[in-house]
């Protein structure tokens, strides 16, 4: 019966109720500052969003594995473009005086 | 609303457009009726999935919002052709050198490009279609239905007039408060949903559907330069979609996105814009770099030079154009950090179109070039558009720009990169493939008046533009005094954009004439070309191919006919499977326009009412399981009989 | 996965794996969709126009529900798919109205948090924090309910017609839309409501 039993399916869901909690925790009852906090739950989120994208969305399997990946790694290139580069542009120069 | 406001009223030209629209729309009706045609338009046409024929109904659509484009042109460039003419007033002006930009990059460019994709890729990679048929008719009609929506905007409600790049604060509902910014926003995001969709659709056709054996470093130029460009457009439009639902939000609803009032920033709005408008330059300009490719290749009568390097370069433009965006609002105040690495990030992009240029001098070097006029406009692209690309690179410098910003020599620059390179292309690339399309070739002697008045006419309107630019001229500008001395230079470019037009006339005298009167015996393979489009019929049969070629290497039709694999056997004949047609892109699209046009006046509860429709139409597609047909072995086999003539 | 040794039945058809890929494309256009509604969010996430503010309006509790709600829903459509793999179609249907209900229940206390801000006094129109943050939050609020009404047609169709190639990819398909909007989820839950509240 082992076979059937979706093991896979039960580790990603327990790690992404961990992840989440972690995140709680280290954002309210930790002393890091802000900035530090929000890399450390920001990794978390990543981790949590690879669990979904490799263990519920089953990236790397089928015959467009390959495909599937540069699109995704491309995909999160472009956000962390339009994210940072957004952020840069508009917060830096003629906003800071 | 009254019904005057409704309708534009008040001004001559613009009554003179509505009773001609109104005259050739009942004329067309009339016609079609006459005819009996209503039937064959909607199963032929209107319904069909078939690529070939979704392309030349983007063709069509774009020669049609060329004209339109090109007659907003003509008036912006008359009304400057003196100092203190009285042909247009400050408002006509902006409303017309809106729509023109509008037109000529969304509705005119996009779709002749797309168009020729359509046609060609397929063909081109051995396939039977593209992945998603029904998804292909549907990004056809969106972007018809976009298109229309946009067009009807000066006889119905009143034009856009913030300029194509609608710049808020201009833009917003404070300072534009009519509905033509409405139009803009709505019609654009209705286009939009189609291009994208053409998007997904071109990538899953190249990667899955090849023909056996074409490895991707095999496959020809033009598919490969289709697969970056619908790369940028998944990657670009997406926030185009974004900033355009921002904008409606911000004038329909009240949002603050980009208005002072509630604490926005207009210059978010630049920002979201340029990160798609920029890499939109690309999407249309690098499916242009794969036809001259194509078009260079064969008239040489060589295999293109540097592939590799040609791909590379392809991608590593691809690349640099997401990460160049901020070149077109240097002068807002940005820190020297962000002016200086745009800078240098837009200068890098001059490398691999350099190395594409090089490329390209080099395919023809030792070649035996045959002058058709596909290959002219080749030729003519090759130093037109190199004044556009150094012109580019004295742009891009952060600190020089402060004094080019928003001057003619601006406005000089992109006309010498869009019409060498997305024009010239979309020329050489119907010349090229009109034999594919229609069963006969264009007139070459007419196509010479047609190459020349052209090429010509551009060079005259918009090298003097360069000059009055460095001068000071401001772009948008409609009008100015006699002692800014302009008067001579901007004569100059009115007399130019006239040879232009001429020009644009015999293109359309050609199709006339050709369509008449020219030899419909030209065979498959007219050019004596090299890629695997030739290898079918012309026009081309409706499965495309009967067997599915095995390829080999590059240029594979040319080795093909080299070593005589260019026959079939009737053994090896099977039925092929085909798509049913389906009337749902065509209503989805029709429905959704209902709903933008609702929009566009703000009764947003009308639009709540019709949204139903759009749903309902998602519901019928997701129910819809037509497995399509097949075409009997027998009857593929007589098809290739006809045209082959010697099985 | 151990027990996936042969090709699972939504891979099976060329136009399967053609409409699977289409999707995954689609999704990387999604991905930059919502990263322009964040970008737009960042940038605007201060502008109060005198307006509330994250920590006059997030309460944690709900939002932990919500959280909660919709990670416990992309697990039973995980598990409703490994149903559909093993080819019981009953089972199949359980986890994926267990995840139907689940989806309803996380829109009822998203229509709640949002009835919540309007009696806070934020709306669209007060400020261009309230703009930028209710459109991302409603952008993600829509997605969810086209995505209930999307399962509500699949699950029709897989009463009629069983689980069949074409059946299995379309439910492939809603899952992995299913399994993105929790992904968008998790960076509202930490870059929206833990950053605002911190």
């Amino acid at each position: 019966m082992k076979k059937h039993f979706p093991m896979n399916h039960v580790i990603g869901f327990l790690l992404s109720i961990a992840l989440t909690l972690f995140a709680l925790f280290i954002a309210f009852e930790t002393d890091f500052t802000t900035n530090v906090k929000l890399w450390i739950i920001g990794a978390f989120a990543i981790f949590q969003a690879l669990v979904q994208l490799i263990m519920f969305m089953h990236m790397t399997e089928g015959k467009a594995k390959v495909a599937n990946i540069i699109n995704i790694s491309y995909s999160v290139f472009l956000a962390v473009v339009i994210v940072a580069g957004s952020i840069w542009i508009l917060t830096t120069g003629h906003a800071a005086h | 609303m009254k019904l005057d406001e409704f309708f534009v009223t008040g001004d001559p030209l613009i009554l003179g457009s509505q009773i001609a629209i109104g005259l050739t729309m009942v004329g067309l009706v009339v016609l079609i009726t006459y005819l009996k045609k209503w039937k064959w338009l909607w199963n032929e046409w209107f319904t069909t999935v078939d690529h070939k024929k979704i392309g030349i109904m983007y063709i069509i659509a774009g020669v049609l919002m060329f004209f339109r484009g090109g007659v907003d042109g003509l008036m912006m460039k008359a009304q400057t052709s003196r100092p203190n003419m009285e042909f247009l007033d400050a408002q006509h002006y902006d409303e017309v050198f809106t729509t023109h930009g509008v037109v000529m990059i969304l509705f005119m460019a996009m779709p002749l490009l797309i168009g020729i994709i359509n046609v060609v890729m397929p063909l081109q990679i051995g396939a039977r279609d593209v992945a998603f048929p029904k998804l292909n008719a549907l990004s056809f009609w969106t972007f018809f239905v976009g298109a229309m929506l946009f067009n009807i905007s000066f006889v119905i409600g009143g034009s856009p007039d913030a300029g194509w790049t609608s710049y808020f604060p201009l833009a917003g509902s404070e300072f534009s408060p009519d509905v033509g910014n409405n139009y803009y926003a709505i019609a654009l995001q209705i286009a939009g949903v189609g291009t994208l969709a053409s998007g997904i659709n071109f990538i899953v056709t190249i990667l899955k559907m090849r023909a056996p054996g074409m490895k991707l470093m095999k496959m020809p130029m033009f598919s490969w330069t289709t697969l970056v460009t619908s790369v940028l457009i998944v990657a670009a439009f997406p926030i185009f979609t974004v900033a355009l639902a921002l904008m409606t939000l911000d004038r329909i609803f009240g949002a603050h996105f980009f208005t002072v009032a509630g604490g926005g920033d207009p210059m978010l709005w630049l920002n979201l814009f340029w990160l798609w408008g920029h890499p939109e330059v690309y999407i249309v300009v690098l499916p242009a770099f794969g036809m001259f490719s194509e078009v260079i290749a064969t008239f040489s009568r060589k295999n293109l030079f540097g592939y590799t390097a040609m791909v590379v370069s392809i991608v590593a433009i691809a690349f640099l154009s997401m990460l160049v965006w901020v070149h077109h609002f240097y002068t807002m105040g940005n820190s020297a950090a962000v002016n200086s690495v745009f800078s240098i990030t837009t200068m890098m992009i001059a490398i691999p179109t350099g190395v594409k240029i090089f490329n390209w001098l080099f395919t023809m070097r030792k070649g035996r070039i045959k002058f058709t006029n596909a290959m002219l406009w080749a030729l003519a692209f090759i130093p037109n558009f190199t004044i556009g690309g150094v012109t580019g690179v004295m742009l891009a410098m952060a600190a020089a720009d402060y004094q080019y910003h928003n001057t003619l020599f601006l406005v000089a620059h992109f006309h010498y990169t869009l019409i060498p390179g997305v024009v010239f292309a979309v020329f050489a690339g119907l010349y090229y493939w009109w034999p594919k399309m229609f069963g006969f070739k264009l007139n070459e002697k007419i196509g010479k008046w047609h190459f020349w008045l052209f090429v010509i006419g551009f060079n005259l309107t918009f090298m003097p533009m360069f000059f009055v630019g460095l001068d000071g001229m401001s772009r948008r500008m409609y009008t100015y005094s006699e002692s800014t001395g302009w008067g001579p230079l901007l004569g100059i470019s009115a007399v130019g954009s006239l040879v232009l037009a001429a020009g644009f006339a015999a293109l359309v005298y050609n199709i006339y004439w050709s369509f008449r009167y020219a030899s419909r015996d030209i065979g498959g393979d007219p050019w004596d070309a090299r890629t695997l489009e030739w290898a079918t019929a012309s026009p081309v049969q409706e499965y495309n191919f009967a067997i599915t070629p095995q390829v080999t290497d590059h240029d594979e039709f040319w080795l093909m006919k080299k070593q005589g694999r260019n026959t079939i056997k009737k053994e090896d004949v099977k039925d092929i499977h085909m798509p049913s047609n389906s009337a749902i892109p065509i209503i989805l699209s029709v429905a959704m326009g209902i709903v933008g046009f609702f929009l566009v006046f703000e009764w947003v509860t009308l639009a709540a009412i019709f949204s139903v429709l759009i749903i309902g139409g998602l519901i019928a597609n997701s129910f819809d399981y037509d497995d399509g047909y097949h075409i009997p072995a027998k009857k593929v086999w007589e098809t290739e009989q006809k045209w082959r003539g010697d099985l | 996965m151990a027990s996936q040794t042969s090709t699972p039945l939504e891979y099976s058809t060329k136009q399967n794996e053609m409409n699977i890929l289409g999707f995954w494309i689609f999704l990387g256009a999604e991905i930059v969709l919502f990263s322009t509604l964040f970008a737009t969010y960042f940038v605007l996430e201060q502008s109060y126009a005198g307006g509330p503010t994250q920590s006059d309006l997030f309460i944690l509790k709900d939002v932990l529900i919500e959280t909660f709600l919709l990670l416990t829903s992309s697990f039973t459509m995980g598990l409703a798919i490994h149903q559909m793999r093993g080819n019981n179609k009953n089972a199949m249907l359980f986890w994926t109205v267990a995840t139907l209900l689940l989806g309803l229940g996380f829109l009822y206390y998203e229509i709640n948090e949002f009835n919540h801000y309007i009696h806070e006094g934020l709306t669209l129109q007060t400020s261009a924090f309230g703009s930028a943050f209710l459109t991302l939050l409603g952008t993600h609020g829509v997605h969810v309910a086209l995505g209930i009404g999307w399962v509500i047609a699949l699950i029709i169709q897989v009463v009629r017609r069983g689980i069949t190639a074409v059946t299995a990819r379309k439910f492939f398909i809603v899952s992995l839309y299913w399994h993105f909007l929790d992904v968008v989820w998790i960076f509202i839950f930490t870059f929206v409501y833990l950053k605002g509240l911190m």
